[in-house]
Formats: structure tokens, sequence, C-alpha cells
């Protein structure tokens, strides 16, 4: 089974030469430490700003510098500064390669949840639902289950959602899966993870074809 | 050239009124018009209706204006970090509306740029397309938004001149350039106001022709919601 950086290594491997990048907030953001540095990639961030480095060192950070999450951050060498309308100019036009966001819920279909839980936590989508309804290729990271234990993978999502039919691929602590018109299709199971335990772990449509790899981290 | 200073954020918020509706630069604190805020919170006008990205904290940006319940409705794409918000919102003194990022952006770009409405694909299939019309091109499905309206905008740049051009600086440019003439009057506060043609025209990310007044702000506190640093090996 794999922990967040885990999941975030494996979610590298995705991220291929000459990709645009948009990382949405939590185990997405990890994506970066784990990127090969023989390849070049430039990271966005949606409030505007393209080749996002890492965070200042002490004394170094700028208010007027940083990402999605309101954290400082530096720029690298290439770097550039946008206004909003053309950040998601960016997003919606499909010059962003990929876009990696974390979900609540992810349906068989392709449909995706994380924004809202109706009367329990209302904070909004900021940009989650352009990103979504644009972008060709969308890698969801995320637990299989919820802290409950239920799985995240439905038939249906029960949340409001994001958008719809838009999800090629999920990897979670368990699992790399694939959305496809059958359902979840089984691409690698996790270190020490069996075919059983995903199964047991997914409620919607379950493809499972032949012998099922080990994930390569 | 057409001079657009005025000597100080009273001058330049003449004419706002209770129930108006404005746009507020800024994502998160970074870039927010800070003492046009203060300016809003000290005449104490009410009713007013903000679009802005956020909502600030509970004792910085726009969540000034919310714990002296002056603002009667929030539209904005991330409301998190702000329990006075989510306590009014819960209780139903705040009226929210959730617009996507790109759309919010879009829609006060739509109002600067002459554009009464415009078709995006966020949001299609989700209830913020609730009650909108839908419309498919190329076999993809859009929602048609309409452009925003509103009685002034308050934006936040680095540098400016007298004739109103503006450079933004950063992250700090985010929403500001696009709420610049989307609003029936704009007013830009700057942290250094500097005499026409200090400024290199080719270097003007908005011209003056945006913006109908601009002062120098006293105070520019600019603080940082998220400090995240490495230390040096």
């Amino acid at each position: 089974m794999l922990d967040k950086n885990g999941i975030a290594k494996r979610i590298a491997r995705e991220v291929k030469d000459g990709y645009y990048v948009n990382l949405g907030i939590g185990i997405p953001t990890l994506v970066a430490n784990f990127v090969r540095d023989d390849i070049s990639v430039e990271f966005q961030s949606e409030n505007g700003v393209l080749g996002m480095g890492p965070f200042p060192f002490e004394g170094d950070e700028d208010a007027d510098i940083i990402n999605a999450g309101k954290q400082t951050i530096t720029t690298l060498p290439g770097a550039s500064f946008f206004d909003s309308a053309l950040s998601f100019g960016m997003i919606r036009g499909k010059h962003v390669d990929l876009t990696i966001l974390g979900a609540m819920e992810v349906a068989e279909n392709g449909d995706i949840a994380n924004w809202k839980i109706p009367g329990k936590m209302v904070k909004g989508m900021g940009g989650a639902m352009d990103l979504v309804a644009s972008a060709e290729n969308i890698i969801v990271a995320m637990m299989h289950t919820n802290r409950a234990g239920e799985s995240k993978l439905l038939k249906r999502c029960t949340l409001p959602l994001t958008g719809v039919g838009c999800v090629k691929k999920i990897v979670t602590n368990l699992a790399v899966l694939e959305v496809t018109s059958e359902g979840f299709k089984l691409l690698e199971r996790a270190p020490g993870v069996t075919v059983d335990d995903i199964v047991n772990a997914t409620e919607g449509k379950l493809i499972v074809e032949k012998e099922i790899p080990e994930m390569k981290i | 050239m057409i001079n657009k200073t005025v000597s100080n954020v009273q001058e330049a918020l003449k004419g706002v009124a209770d129930g108006m509706t404005f746009m507020l630069g800024g994502f998160g604190l970074c870039g927010i018009p800070e003492n046009a805020i203060a300016e809003l919170v000290r005449l104490g006008i009410k009713d007013i209706t903000c679009i802005s990205n956020n909502a600030g904290v509970d004792d910085f940006g726009l969540g000034l204006l919310l714990q002296k319940h002056q603002i009667k409705k929030m539209i904005s794409s991330y409301v998190g970090e702000n329990d006075e918000f989510e306590r009014q919102m819960l209780s139903g003194e705040l009226e929210v509306e959730l617009t996507p990022q790109g759309t919010l952006a879009e829609k006060c770009r739509a109002a600067q740029a002459g554009f009464p409405a415009f078709y995006t694909p966020a949001g299609y299939g989700t209830e913020v397309a609730k009650g909108k019309e839908t419309r498919e091109f190329d076999g993809k499905m859009y929602v048609l938004e309409p452009a925003f309206k509103a009685d002034f905008s308050f934006v936040k740049a680095w540098k400016g001149d007298e004739a109103g051009n503006l450079i933004f600086k950063g992250t700090a440019r985010n929403f500001n350039p696009c709420m610049c003439g989307a609003a029936k009057i704009t007013v830009a506060e700057v942290e250094e106001l500097l005499p026409a043609g200090s400024l290199d025209p080719n270097q003007v990310h908005i011209p003056g022709i945006f913006v109908q007044r601009i002062f120098q702000g006293e105070k520019f506190e600019k603080r940082i919601e998220q400090r995240t640093v490495r230390t040096k090996k």
C-alpha cells in the first residue's frame, strides 16, 4: 500500500518531457518533488504563474509571489506571470498538457466530485471546474477509500459534481486505474496489495484482465 | 495626458453607496486593494455585493467588511479560510454565489471588453449550470455565462503613473487587470505613483483608459497567508 508520497511518486512517472502541468492542492502538490530532473517540465499555478519553483529560503519569501494554495513560492528561469483570465485561457484553451487533482469521489463514467459536501463543507470549487471541463489529460490522486473505509470509486457520484465524464486515470494508495467506457480498468497494483484487496475497495465496475502487474515506483 | 490622480483614498472612493456592487482584485490576500477596503470599512456602507475570488481571512481583507456585516452578497470561487464567512453563510445572513474561478475571471474580462456573455465548458452538468442556457459546439457542451455588471472596481497595482497606466508585480496581478474598466468606475491604488513618462510604455500591463482614479496607497501590509519556506543546507 502506498502513502501520499508514494502516490505522488507514481504519478510523477506520468509527467513527460515538455509537459506544462497544473497541480492541485494536497497530494498533487507533492508530485513536483518526484519528477525526474533529466526532463523539462513547467508547473502552472492558476493564480498566474508558469515556471513555479520550490519554496523560498527563509527570509526570501515574497508576499507577491504565491501559488494557488496561497503558499509562498519561487520561480525558475523562464518563468512568467499573467492575469487570471489569461491563466484560465491557458487551461480552457488546452495549452496545459496534464492536470493532476484530488477528489472525494470518482464514478465509473469519469464523473468527479471534489468541491462540496452539502451541509458540511462549502468552500467553493476554485479553479477545479474549469480544469476538469477542459483538460484532455486528467489524473486523479486520492486514497482508494474514505476515512470510514467506504470506496471513493463509485458507480455514480453521490456528492455534487465538479465535472462530468472527464477523469481518465486514477492513482490511489492501492492501484492505478484507467476510466474506460466499460468502467474502471485495473492497470497496476500497489506493492503488497492483491487484486482482491482492490476488488473489495472498489464499488464501481472494476475490469480485471489477466495478470495485473505491481507498480514500479 | 489625461490626469487620473486623486490625492487620497477618501477622494478615490467618492460616490460609493449602500447597495452597490463592487469588484475587488486579489487572490487570497495577495494583491488586494487594502486601502480601499479600509476606507469601505470606515465609511460603513451596507448591503454591498462583492465580486472577489476569495473573501479574505477573519481579520484581514474582505473579512474586515464581513465582521461589520457590510456585505449582503459575495460572488467568489473559493471561500475557505474564513470562519466568520462560514458562520454568516450557514446562518443565511450572507448570500453566496460560488462561481468557477476561470468563469469569474472571464465574467470580469467580458465586462471590460464589451461582451454581454460567453460560452464556457466549466460547470456543465453540475449545479453551477442549473437554469442556464447550454449549447453544443463541435460535440462538446457549454454553459452561457453573462458578463458582470458593477458600480466600482477596486484594484491594486505595483506601479502606476498619473495617466492611470498600471504595472503589476508577481502573482499580485491575478484578477486585478481583468477588473480594470469592468465597472462604471475603476479605482487603482498603487505602491508607487509616478509622474507621466516614468513608465516605459512597452512595460505597461493596463493602459490608463481603463482606470478613472489612481492614488498612492498610504500603507500596504501585504500579509502572507501561508508562509512556506525551506531551510538552507
